[in-house]
């Protein structure tokens, strides 16, 4: 008398595909009014902060008259409403509207610059995760090992350094003492690859070093959790070998968190773009931004924002899209 | 005839500052192919300890054998290499665990957790694994083996899970096969069928089987022999029906009379006492609505019609996903009832909102299942206890006072008021939360398998402290258990509730002795070692 409860396997992967479609849309309709809630919000913040894009233009020794025609010729001097609808009329036109200190379109200038921030985005996610999640795995399963806590003093070290100094320090020792890569620059992967790699190296490393910490931390602690399961206990039973268990049944039912702190990582990697690219000199994105605040550059900054919100939704979907691969009990 | 597996003189030791010295002590013993053996005892007696030894699986660094051998098959285990015990291990000696909801990994498919076995030991080719997997899939008695293969674990039914690890245990046909309490997580129904499988499994494949049990009933059924352990010492060895009707310890005559027996005992029953709390129709329906998709709905509870007098115990029973503990969740107005009617004291309850229903929740409370979890871990148990009274009024101190009457009531010593739940075991933080229950001065009390988690000598006290309690205050007791034979011990009423619905309702006496529904049968036919009356060897 077992109740036999074993659903369809056909219905089930039919009906799964349907409410991941449903899934899909709803969640892509649900960014539309994120999008336009951060386009109002950058609009409006930018015209309260101080700072006048037409005086930074005129230079320091820029005559009044001068200052007015060019708030003029920039449309500054619309009411700000009229403004707003004349941006978010453009931005439905997919135009992000033209750079007042480039002279360029903004997708242009974006365009020309996202190649250099996708490579150092990249490369460090990919020393990132080579690195982390080994370590955090090899640490959870020597834990309490001496293994352990070098990898967790290892980890509170890169938490507590901040990019830049870790940067210059860096440049300091392994480009000006030992000469093994350029102190600065950046070579499109079309200049061919290792000088590509040649130039990101240090740069990746130095942005990859907190992502290292707080991902092979979340390994650790996300893969002692697991290692405590009943079916790791099966598996060892089994007669499977320690790696087998560890890579095959601990990290893989490991992965959720780490995937999701590594998303939120991945997310946050603009932030630190900004600082890596100014020290290491890279015209990124990143880079940009920087230029694009201190010249009080309104249509840039509005669209590198909503570029990187962008960034960030996506990001999250897929996220949420990943777990349904890692562990087939979440169902949207 | 050559033992397989042989166990001589194994002591194996606890880390510094356990209670003992010795997880295991010069444990002997030798299981024969074709034969069970069963290992039994109770939490903390090392039979677990014995099981993974063999296997090789102790936790290194926290359970190390000292002295003895394991032999298994003229082969010494504590002196093979790491790589011997792994290429071992499922060809040559076997294990399957007690939770199978937790023994299977969650994120591989049942088939590929097969095939892993298959792949780690043997070289075949891809489609002969597969027939190989079917084979064994048809073995244990999977319905569908073709479908099943590609399920994922938490798609099957406890059942079937566990059918699914007998499979991967015994793929390899190992000579020993050690099951660590198998069937304890499962619905009395499905056990049967479980321990009816490995039974013609061993049979046919003469494979030597280590079974490790804490349930009389279950030795009853299955054991050719049985090995008794205390504190980590074998005290009774011998043939199963010997050691069941005659046994010679001490330890094993207090367990064996510690089992309650299936025969309804005499109860004294006030059929003329005011009824405190009935239910009519009581039904709670689960749904799930969501955009893009049509309402799933759960019928949990349906029309569930129940009558519980002063100083009377009503039993309601049934297996895992019957109904049972959500008529009792709605009852102590856990969860609100989807319709139908609750009366207190004539007094409907069943739909008052949360501010009206404040004077009645002090009357009905609730004793759970897992008293390991239901303490909060970081208050000592005295604010647990008074924590209900004093948010109904009454001044700490009079609360205390209270406390440590009760403490006095259920047998615990009230100095211990300021430990934390940790310092106490099992069944006396179940001690205590039958305290911390009746310190709100109850009119009905809910025992939601309040037992079940307890070893079988601590069950029958605290069974008894129940029903002293009961007496004592001439409280409405509802009694909620799988278990028939505690049913039979302190139900004066009983329900059998299968698949959200009352399915009989009587007397327990004419339940047991003549059962009116399909269900009802097939749950007596099942329970395991029906035809032992234990405690009747003991003298009264």
């Amino acid at each position: 008398m077992e109740h036999f409860k074993v659903r369809r396997s056909g219905t089930l992967a039919k009906r799964s595909q349907r409410t991941m479609l449903g899934f899909l849309v709803r969640r892509i309709l649900a960014t539309i009014p994120v999008l336009a809630m951060v386009a109002l919000f950058v609009f409006f913040m930018l015209r309260l902060t101080p700072g006048d894009p037409a005086a930074i233009l005129a230079g320091d020794n820029g005559e009044p008259h001068q200052i007015e025609a060019i708030r003029e010729a920039l449309g500054l001097n619309e009411p700000i409403l009229t403004q707003l609808t004349i941006w978010l009329g453009n931005i439905l036109q997919g135009d992000l509207g033209e750079s007042f200190f480039f002279n360029k379109k903004v997708t242009e200038l974006i365009a020309m610059r996202v190649d250099a921030t996708l490579s150092l985005a990249i490369v460090t996610l990919i020393i990132t995760l080579a690195v982390a999640i080994p370590l955090g795995v090899l640490a959870a399963y020597r834990h309490g090992s001496w293994v352990d806590r070098l990898v967790m003093g290892f980890s509170v070290l890169g938490f507590s350094v901040p990019i830049f100094v870790l940067g210059y320090f860096l440049i300091f020792i392994f480009s000006v003492k030992l000469n093994w890569f350029p102190v600065q620059g950046f070579k499109s992967i079309s200049d061919g690859f290792w000088p590509f790699l040649h130039h990101l190296i240090l740069p990746s490393l130095t942005l990859s070093v907190i992502y290292i910490a707080l991902i092979a931390r979340m390994t650790r602690a996300s893969v002692i959790e697991v290692l405590n399961e009943d079916y790791i206990r099966t598996a060892y039973a089994k007669g499977l070998s320690n790696m087998v268990v560890l890579m095959r049944h601990a990290l893989h039912n490991a992965a959720v968190p780490i995937v999701t702190i590594t998303g939120i990582g991945v997310a946050l990697l603009i932030g630190g773009v900004v600082v890596t690219e100014s020290v290491y000199n890279i015209p990124g994105l990143g880079r940009l931004t920087v230029d694009a605040v201190l010249g009080r550059d309104y249509p840039t900054i509005q669209a590198l924002i909503l570029v990187f919100s962008c960034v960030y939704v996506v990001i999250n979907l897929l996220i949420d899209l990943s777990y349904t691969l890692l562990d087939p009990r979440i169902r949207y | 005839m050559q033992p397989v597996l042989k166990i001589d003189n194994l002591s194996v030791q606890l880390p510094k500052g356990a209670d003992r010295q010795h997880a295991l002590e010069y444990v002997s013993f030798e299981v024969h192919p074709g034969e069970i053996l069963c290992l039994v005892g109770e939490s903390g007696s090392g039979k677990s300890v014995t099981g993974l030894s063999v296997m090789g699986l102790l936790p290194k660094g926290q359970l190390t054998p000292v002295s003895g051998q394991i032999l298994l098959q003229d082969e010494n285990l504590l002196e093979a290499s790491d790589e011997r015990l792994r290429d071992l291990r499922c060809t040559g000696m076997s294990m399957i665990f007690q939770e199978p909801m937790t023994a299977l990994n969650p994120v591989m498919r049942c088939g590929d957790q097969i095939d892993e076995v298959l792949r780690t030991h043997i070289r075949l080719a891809p489609k002969e694994r597969t027939q190989r997997i079917l084979r064994i899939m048809e073995e244990v008695r999977l319905p569908e083996p073709k479908r099943l293969i590609n399920t994922y674990p938490h798609q099957l039914s406890g059942g079937q899970r566990q059918r699914i690890m007998i499979a991967m245990a015994l793929v390899l046909e190992p000579v020993l096969l050690i099951a660590d309490e198998p069937t304890t997580a499962l619905d009395v129904t499905t056990q049967a069928s479980i321990l009816q499988l490995i039974r013609d499994i061993q049979r046919d494949h003469q494979t030597g089987v280590l079974f490790i049990t804490h349930d009389f009933g279950v030795v009853a059924e299955i054991a050719d022999r049985v090995a008794v352990m205390q504190w980590g010492k074998v005290v009774e060895f011998g043939e199963a029906k010997q050691v069941l009707s005659n046994p010679q310890h001490a330890y094993t005559r207090m367990l064996i009379g510690s089992v309650p027996s299936m025969t309804p005992s005499q109860r004294e029953r006030d059929a003329s006492a005011q009824v405190v709390l009935n239910t009519s129709g009581l039904s709670k329906t689960y749904s799930e609505r969501a955009f893009f998709r049509s309402t799933r709905t759960v019928h949990a509870v349906q029309k569930v019609d129940l009558e519980v007098r002063r100083g009377e115990t009503l039993g309601i029973v049934g297996e895992s996903g019957s109904g049972k503990t959500t008529v009792a969740r709605c009852i102590a107005r856990l969860t609100d009832p989807s319709s139908g009617e609750i009366f207190l004291d004539g007094k409907e309850i069943g739909r008052l909102r949360t501010g009206q229903l404040r004077p009645y929740r002090r009357r009905i409370q609730i004793i759970f299942q897992d008293p390991y979890r239901s303490l909060n871990p970081r208050r000592v148990v005295g604010d647990s206890i008074i924590e209900g009274a004093t948010n109904y009024g009454l001044p700490r101190d009079k609360a205390l006072e209270r406390a440590r009457s009760l403490m006095e009531l259920v047998q615990l010593d009230p100095n211990v008021l300021d430990r934390f739940p940790h310092q106490f075991s099992g069944g006396q933080r179940q001690r205590i939360c039958i305290a911390r229950a009746l310190t709100m001065e109850p009119e009905v009390l809910i025992a939601d398998e309040a037992v079940s988690a307890l070893d079988v000598s601590v069950q029958a006290q605290v069974l008894k402290l129940l029903d002293d309690v009961r007496k004592h205050f001439n409280l409405a007791l509802l009694f909620i258990t799988h278990d028939l034979r505690v049913a039979a011990q302190i139900c004066d009423t009983m329900a059998v509730m299968s698949q959200s619905k009352v399915v009989e309702y009587g007397l327990t006496r004419d339940v047991f002795t003549n059962p009116q529904h399909e269900y009802t049968q097939s749950l007596l036919n099942a329970a395991p070692g029906k035809g032992w009356d234990f405690g009747a060897f003991l003298a009264p």
